[in-house]
């Protein structure tokens, strides 16, 4: 239950009002922590270079941070949050990468979040703002207004084939996805990305 | 020296003092006014239940209406005060019981609570009206059961964040028939379900219910038939808000909310389907706070909703709103005076999360009335907090919690001190800080120096030497809370500043350095402090004198030491055998 501490040393004080003998706290051997030679010696690494610090002036103090100190999780009652806080994870969700043609970086959306492909895509237009859904009867497009530049969303399923959104039922596409793809649509159509057939096929 | 100013006009005016601290100080003018308050006042706060005991309490004042106890300190929320400490309600609630049968009003933080007090409080006081229990453990529902049967007037049951035995949901089914004054329920910290009939059916008869908290077990489908019930509510917290999405819900649902037009608060959304967040689009230009911390979905479903709560004063939400949600906070919540961002992932750390010092930073730019911040982050920079000191002058309380522990500034590698010696210098309303981050001695120099009405400060992984923590205990005139963990402060602060801590509440050190010789010195000087050495070592009595304790609690008390203490907590420096006869 308590937190680590080890081999810590201290001054022997020196008011007159204490009465205390020399110190010799080695002998002690003061391991609070789960066993392991490694801790020990990180904790009194980290100890003896805080009070090697000289106070006044600027002193470079990166030294302190030990990459490899202790998880978190060793650390009772650190980060300070409320016991049942600690799992607040949309942990149960399903999680899937979108990539966008042309973007640097990828988002993740959470796909139980959503309860149907009209949620998916107000969630493509809120994660990459400058797509907007492009509404043309059944189909289901994003466009950058900038540049006209349509994107299909595409995804990867289960057997690792690239299929157009929107065919199968939503609870279906949620189970099989792997991840998606937000196509440039000169790419969907003359099939650059994917094998032509595959873009009509259903799978199931 | 006979005051010509007759009892009963001194008395008339007392009554318009509130405040503790007004009535505190008011009692020490004279002994005429020591006596009036005494048999005036009726609302009793004790900061402390180890500080002060029944028996001193009901000598003092002898009609108290409403009694409010705090017992273990706040560390215990993380779980750094072992089981078993103490802060038993019970020999409290005997004592009560017996010299003030009209006490209306109980509010217990941190304490012990256990069904056998739960009872006597039912039985006890004909008139009980309000039960608030926060951060308290030891009861089951059948204690809930109790004060459903009994108080017949209650107006107030408030279980904020307890830890409750849940047996059953069956305690609310205990409210009879007849019960009608209900005006504020929470039970959103119990887990078993209730009866939703019986739920209905207390709604229905409590006219003037305005607070309504539910538990997670009170289904998302059912909550327009209770809205329907209680449209007055003002401050209402829903149940699991998770559902497949159905129109005819949704519409439904959309309906009843816009129906509450005295709606000023919302909590609860756990599990959320973010479909079912816009029915709430219609009630949020009304809301003043909204808790969304347990909305785990992403930013743009948060944005949205906070988008449109231009009157919001309070916000409380996980680090899913990101920076992005934040600067929207900045642009729509003009108002906002509080700010709490709690870590979705606090140890594995998604780095998925865009949550950073910017977000704060945004805040604080375009929020002036802000004046509490808690705010959990992985990065943070001295500029920044340079940057939210001269935003926010106005700052009374600043937690951040950095969660790396040591973590320099990361733009510049360098301390945080600059930073937050900043905040104090800039924010001179500050009354709490929690600081966090690598810290050097410097820091609290800052404090000490500047930090002038601070009351309350925590420190975590931080300072060099001694000095940190004597700058501390010597520069802060208003410190009465103070409480530090895994710093290297020893015994020479402490013992040069002993005179200090009988000016404080209370002072909790943990992982520190300071020795079981400087503690035990320390209780034998200074009578009116208990010295709690709490060490759950096996060996610790073999263990030198010059050595560290685990932990250590110092509190002032003119109820010289505790008997209810268990085997790994000591009271130091006092001889077992001594009774302390206080007049």
């Amino acid at each position: 239950m308590s937190s680590e501490i080890s081999n810590i040393t201290s001054e022997p004080p020196n008011t007159d009002a204490v009465t205390v003998g020399s110190l010799n706290i080695n002998d002690t051997e003061l391991t609070l922590g789960l066993p392991g030679e490694s801790r020990k010696l990180v904790a009194k690494r980290r100890f003896s270079v805080i009070t090697d610090l000289k106070l006044g002036g600027n002193h470079r103090s990166d030294s302190i941070i030990t990459k490899n100190s202790p998880s978190k999780e060793q650390l009772v009652g650190w980060p300070p949050v409320r016991s049942y806080r600690k799992n607040m994870t949309k942990s149960d969700c399903k999680y899937v990468k979108v990539a966008v043609d042309g973007a640097p970086y990828l988002r993740k959306v959470g796909l139980e979040l959503y309860s149907g492909y009209q949620q998916l895509m107000c969630a493509f237009e809120d994660l990459f703002s400058c797509l907007a859904i492009k509404n043309v009867s059944n189909e289901m497009k994003l466009m950058d207004p900038v540049n006209g530049t349509e994107y299909v969303p595409t995804y990867e399923d289960k057997d690792g084939d690239w299929m157009l959104v929107g065919d199968v039922p939503w609870k279906m596409f949620v189970e099989s996805c792997k991840r998606i793809r937000l196509m440039k649509n000169s790419e969907a159509i003359n099939g650059s990305g994917m094998h032509n057939s595959q873009i009509f096929e259903t799978t199931f | 020296m006979t005051s010509s100013f007759p009892e009963e006009v001194l008395e008339h005016v007392l009554s318009f003092l509130t405040s503790q601290t007004d009535r505190n100080a008011v009692s020490l003018v004279c002994k005429t006014w020591y006596e009036t308050d005494r048999w005036c006042r009726n609302r009793i706060f004790v900061g402390n239940c180890y500080a002060v005991n029944p028996r001193i309490l009901i000598r003092r004042f002898p009609d108290v209406k409403s009694i409010e106890l705090k017992g273990k300190p706040h560390f215990a929320d993380f779980n750094l005060v072992p089981e078993g400490w103490g802060g038993y309600v019970y020999p409290w609630v005997v004592e009560l019981a017996r010299a003030y049968p009209s006490l209306e009003e109980i509010r217990l933080k941190r304490m012990v609570v256990t069904d056998e007090s739960l009872e006597m409080v039912a039985k006890s006081f004909n008139n009980f009206k309000v039960l608030v229990l926060s951060s308290c453990e030891g009861f089951s529902t059948d204690g809930l059961a109790a004060i459903a049967a009994n108080c017949r007037n209650l107006r107030v049951l408030d279980l904020r964040e307890c830890e409750v035995e849940d047996l059953s949901g069956h305690w609310l089914s205990h409210f009879p028939d007849s019960f009608t004054s209900l005006e504020s329920l929470n039970m959103a910290c119990l887990v078993s379900e209730v009866s939703f009939s019986a739920l209905e059916r207390l709604v229905a008869r409590s006219p003037n219910l305005k607070t309504l908290k539910l538990n997670r077990t009170v289904p998302l489908e059912k909550l327009s038939t209770l809205l329907k019930r209680a449209p007055q509510l003002v401050d209402f917290g829903t149940g699991a808000y998770s559902a497949e999405f159905r129109p005819d819900v949704y519409s439904s649902l959309a309906g009843v909310f816009s129906a509450c037009k005295n709606l000023k608060s919302l909590s609860g959304f756990w599990d959320v389907t973010p479909a079912y967040l816009p029915v709430i689009n219609n009630v949020c230009s009304q809301l003043t706070s909204l808790n969304l911390s347990y909305a785990t979905t992403q930013s743009p479903d948060l944005t949205k909703i906070v988008s449109q709560c231009c009157n919001l004063q309070r916000l409380v939400v996980l680090d899913y709103i990101e920076d992005t949600g934040l600067n929207t906070v900045s642009l729509s919540c003009k108002d906002l005076r509080e700010l709490v961002v709690f870590p979705s992932d606090p140890f594995i750390g998604d780095v998925d999360v865009q949550l950073t010092e910017h977000g704060l930073v945004a805040v604080s730019e375009g929020c002036s009335k802000l004046h509490s911040i808690l705010y959990f982050c992985r990065q943070m920079s001295n500029s920044a907090l340079i940057q939210i000191s001269k935003n926010c002058p106005n700052l009374t309380c600043f937690r951040l919690c950095i969660i790396e522990p040591r973590a320099p500034d990361y733009q510049t590698l360098e301390p945080l001190d600059t930073g937050f010696g900043s905040i104090v210098q800039n924010c001179q309303h500050l009354t709490r800080l929690s600081m966090s981050g690598l810290l050097t001695d410097r820091v609290f120099e800052y404090i000490g120096t500047y930090a002038k009405n601070l009351d309350m400060l925590s420190i975590a992984f931080a300072g060099d030497s001694d000095l940190g923590l004597h700058y501390v205990l010597s520069g802060c005139d208003r410190l009465r809370k103070l409480e530090i963990r895994d710093c290297p402060f020893g015994d020479k602060a402490l013992l040069a500043n002993a005179s200090k801590l009988e000016r404080m509440r209370s002072l909790w050190m943990s992982s520190c350095l300071v020795s079981f010789g400087a503690c035990k010195l320390l209780g034998r000087k200074m009578p009116g402090l208990n010295v709690e050495v709490i060490d759950e070592r096996e060996n610790v009595n073999s263990i030198p004198e010059y050595a560290p304790v685990e932990k250590v609690y110092i509190y002032r008390t003119v109820s010289g030491q505790r008997f209810d203490a268990p085997d790994f907590v000591r009271i130091m420096g006092k001889d077992k055998d001594a009774v302390y006869n206080l007049s």
